[in-house]
């Protein structure tokens, strides 16, 4: 993002927020979501199709949009038109992603340890640009640990972002141990009396047994500092990606046991309803979308107001 | 990548091969799990929709019906369409017109282009280019200095772009700069953008127009889900796109976006990403890749590995090795330095043919350092237990074990490992090889 670029955005509510990113989705979908629904069309196997075709295209995943489209088959006898489907169909994803229980962040100690993961190029140097300046705004001190020692230039884009977000950096050299820049983190934060520490871990793919293994290390690392720590464990989601999101959350939780989900780049065509796939499998919950590139478009993720932009 | 796709497909045939004789009934009925496993590996839903009628239309046609063994048939069906719609032959990377010749490569943010860029530098200095790296992302932090990283990282020239600098400019006057560093090519990294980012998209087409690259590449993302062909359509639409780079393909997606954008562009994919490491990209060939999607494996590309690192007359043992299932545990460890080179261990099984199949093979996972413990275990052995593996008993494997420093499990896991590719040879040998007789299909 450039600096030149990053106007002073006006604080808008969530929803249209969301809404504005959704909205360039409706005029870009070959199926028009209103079209589907509007008031007067009868339940009938063409419009069942095109619901199928609307679940799956929004990636929520073949098994997901199944159960969906069973269930709406068993209440076909209160839908007595599209509308009332629009209803059912919002009603039944909300049911699924309401079923994960809503994890608190009461900070219960000091510094409140926040590790973030993901594979590779899904935006978690950006979501925690985006998540240190929230706190900061909000008088919080935060420190960023620069443990994605791998990729060239990560330690240079963390520290404008550290920057950007008024927060404090801790890094080493290129290619150092990144458990290594964690240790001296966490040992940064308590005796700087940091409230928040977020670390930035490298990108890796779920199924490179070895990094998976460097990243439980790091998790050992910070626990021997602060056995309580880390106490957040956020995986960040690219919501372009389909099916395998599946695959990612699934290896990630078993090796970290993962507290919460970021999904990123809603501001594009992708619905990312893989999302609610994977919240209702592995119950956990969705804490936080991106919604674009400045500081501030990162958003809590509210399931009303998701479904509502959604159909 | 394909392999999980391949699998699919591999019980949704098996359903289908079950019935000597086949009524419209059964059609559907196999066709429906082809279509779930097409959808469940992310091709998109309308082009699943095209396919599946494609094939019905052929399945329900006289040249099934009449047939002796329709089952097959509509296997053979399926095998044609799929290779039909991955594309035909490789195509390279076109470079040609007056010099410095320029690559472009466009993207989503976080596709992969930057890595990619260092990767096309290698590749096409191994073909005898001389490179000439191009950052032209102003927008992402730091985004210029990890492509000067990556270019002092392979020594290839990188022209000093400046963050205030318009990215139309950067590109037009890079190519001053490369041909006064003796470069003939140019590789264009451009920031990462959203196809619908209307301002940003306009950019790319004044790029394009300043600079007239010889061929421009969408780099994907192969985990990309259904919005791959709005992706794909959107970028094609604006470019004119020459072709494709599929990432991260050493992950465990089913890569139903290959298909997807294939299908909607209509333009090939050139190449493939499967590692971090910048000499980790691979041509991608089609007629290969669909045979791997149904399950023959990919002898070529192990071949083709094989000769890029040992001389070819080492290439030929090894392949008489890999066919004849003489593959001693000596041939193991002399292999294994070469096998490094070539890449994961895995990766490699994975493109042998019938391997992919393999379930006990999926926790086959060798990981770098093991291949030392391994070299010592082997390097402990007598010559006589190097050929023939079976003779290791209980106290053979406590001295082995003593001697190279390694505990008793290290030496019963290698042998086991090893056993288990030496049973898996002798299944392919049997019957997984191409060009042994359609029933000897895996599927």
């Amino acid at each position: 993002m450039n600096t030149k670029t990053l106007k002073k955005s006006e604080k808008k509510g969530f929803f249209s927020r969301l809404k504005r990113g959704l909205s360039k989705t409706r005029e870009i979908l070959t199926t028009d979501i209103d079209d589907l629904f509007t008031a007067n069309r009868k339940l009938d196997e063409d419009l069942l199709e095109e619901l199928e075709e609307l679940l799956i295209t929004s990636d929520i995943g073949v098994s997901t949009a199944m159960d969906i489209m069973n269930t709406i088959s068993k209440k076909a006898s209160e839908i007595k038109d599209a509308h009332s489907l629009k209803q059912v169909l919002k009603d039944e994803i909300i049911g699924i992603i309401s079923q994960v229980p809503t994890t608190t962040n009461t900070v219960s100690e000091k510094p409140h340890v926040v590790m973030v993961v993901g594979v590779n190029g899904v935006g978690k140097t950006t979501t925690i640009g985006k998540l240190a300046a929230r706190q900061t705004t909000q008088g919080k001190k935060v420190l960023i640990a620069a443990a994605d020692t791998f990729r060239a230039a990560a330690i240079e884009q963390l520290t404008i972002w550290a920057e950007r977000a008024h927060a404090e950096i801790v890094k080493h050299k290129d290619n150092a141990d990144p458990s290594a820049v964690v240790f001296d983190s966490i040992e940064a934060a308590l005796s700087r009396n940091v409230d928040i520490v977020y670390i930035d871990t490298a990108g890796r793919l779920h199924t490179k047994i070895n990094l998976m293994e460097e990243i439980k290390k790091i998790k050992r690392t910070i626990a021997k500092k602060m056995p309580q720590a880390p106490h957040e464990i956020l995986l960040v989601l690219d919501a372009t990606t389909g099916q395998n999101a599946i695959s990612q959350a699934t290896l990630f939780n078993e090796a970290l046991e993962i507290t919460g989900l970021a999904l990123t780049k809603l501001d594009g065509t992708a619905k990312g309803g893989i999302a609610i796939s994977i919240c209702s499998t592995l119950n956990l919950p969705l804490k936080y979308i991106g919604v674009g590139e400045q500081i501030d478009d990162l958003q809590d993720f509210d399931p009303k107001a998701f479904v509502e932009a959604l159909f | 990548m394909f392999d999980n796709l391949s699998n699919k497909l591999g019980t949704a045939f098996k359903k289908l091969k079950g019935h000597g004789k086949l009524s419209e009934k059964n059609i559907t009925d196999g066709l429906r799990e082809v279509r779930m496993a097409l959808l469940e590996a992310d091709v998109h839903y309308k082009v699943v929709k095209r396919f599946i009628a494609d094939i019905k239309e052929r399945a329900l046609g006289q040249e099934v019906m009449n047939s002796l063994t329709p089952g097959q048939q509509v296997v053979k069906i399926v095998n044609e369409e799929l290779t039909m719609l991955m594309g035909g032959h490789h195509q390279e990377l076109v470079l040609s017109g007056t010099r410095p010749m320029s690559i472009m490569l466009v993207g989503l943010q976080g596709s992969g282009k930057t890595t990619t860029a260092g990767k096309l530098a290698i590749y096409i200095r191994e073909k005898g280019f001389h490179p000439y790296l191009v950052p032209a992302d102003v927008y992402r932090p730091a985004a210029i200095d990890q492509l000067t990283k990556l270019g002092a990282q392979i020594s290839v020239p990188v022209y000093p772009s400046v963050a205030d600098m318009d990215p139309v400019d950067i590109c037009r006057e890079a190519r001053g700069a490369a041909t006064k560093a003796g470069c003939d090519t140019l590789i264009l990294d451009t920031a990462g953008r959203l196809h619908i980012d209307e301002t940003l998209m306009a950019e790319l087409r004044r790029i394009k127009e300043a600079v007239r690259p010889s061929d421009t590449l969408l780099v994907a993302d192969a985990m990309t889900g259904q919005d791959a062909v709005n992706i794909a359509e959107s970028f094609d639409g604006v470019l004119d796109l020459g072709g494709v780079v599929l990432t991260k393909m050493d992950g465990d997606a089913r890569g139903g976006a290959a298909i997807s954008i294939k299908s909607v562009t209509r333009k090939p994919i050139k190449f493939i990403g499967v590692g971090e490491k910048l000499s980790e990209l691979e041509p991608f060939h089609p007629e290969r890749m669909s045979s791997r999607i149904l399950g023959m494996g990919d002898v070529l590309t192990v071949i083709e590995k094989a000769q890029a690192v040992m001389d070819e007359k080492q290439a030929i043992e090894l392949e008489k090795k890999l066919r004849k299932s003489q593959f001693t545990l000596d041939d193991f460890r002399d292999q294994m330095v070469q096998i490094r080179k070539m890449g994961s261990f895995s990766d490699l099984i994975g493109m042998i043919p019938g391997m992919n199949k393999a379930k006990q093979l999926k926790n086959l996972e060798v990981d770098d350092n093991e291949f030392v413990r391994i070299e010592a275990i082997i390097n402990s052995m007598t010559p006589q237990e190097r050929r023939i593996h079976t003779i290791i008993n209980g106290s053979r494997r406590k001295r082995i074990a003593k001697g190279s420093g390694t505990r008793v499990q290290d030496v019963n896991k290698l042998l086991k490992n090893y056993a288990q590719i030496l049973k898996m040879m002798k299944k392919i040998n049997k019957g997984g090889m191409r060009g042994l007789g359609r029933g000897m299909l895996p599927f």
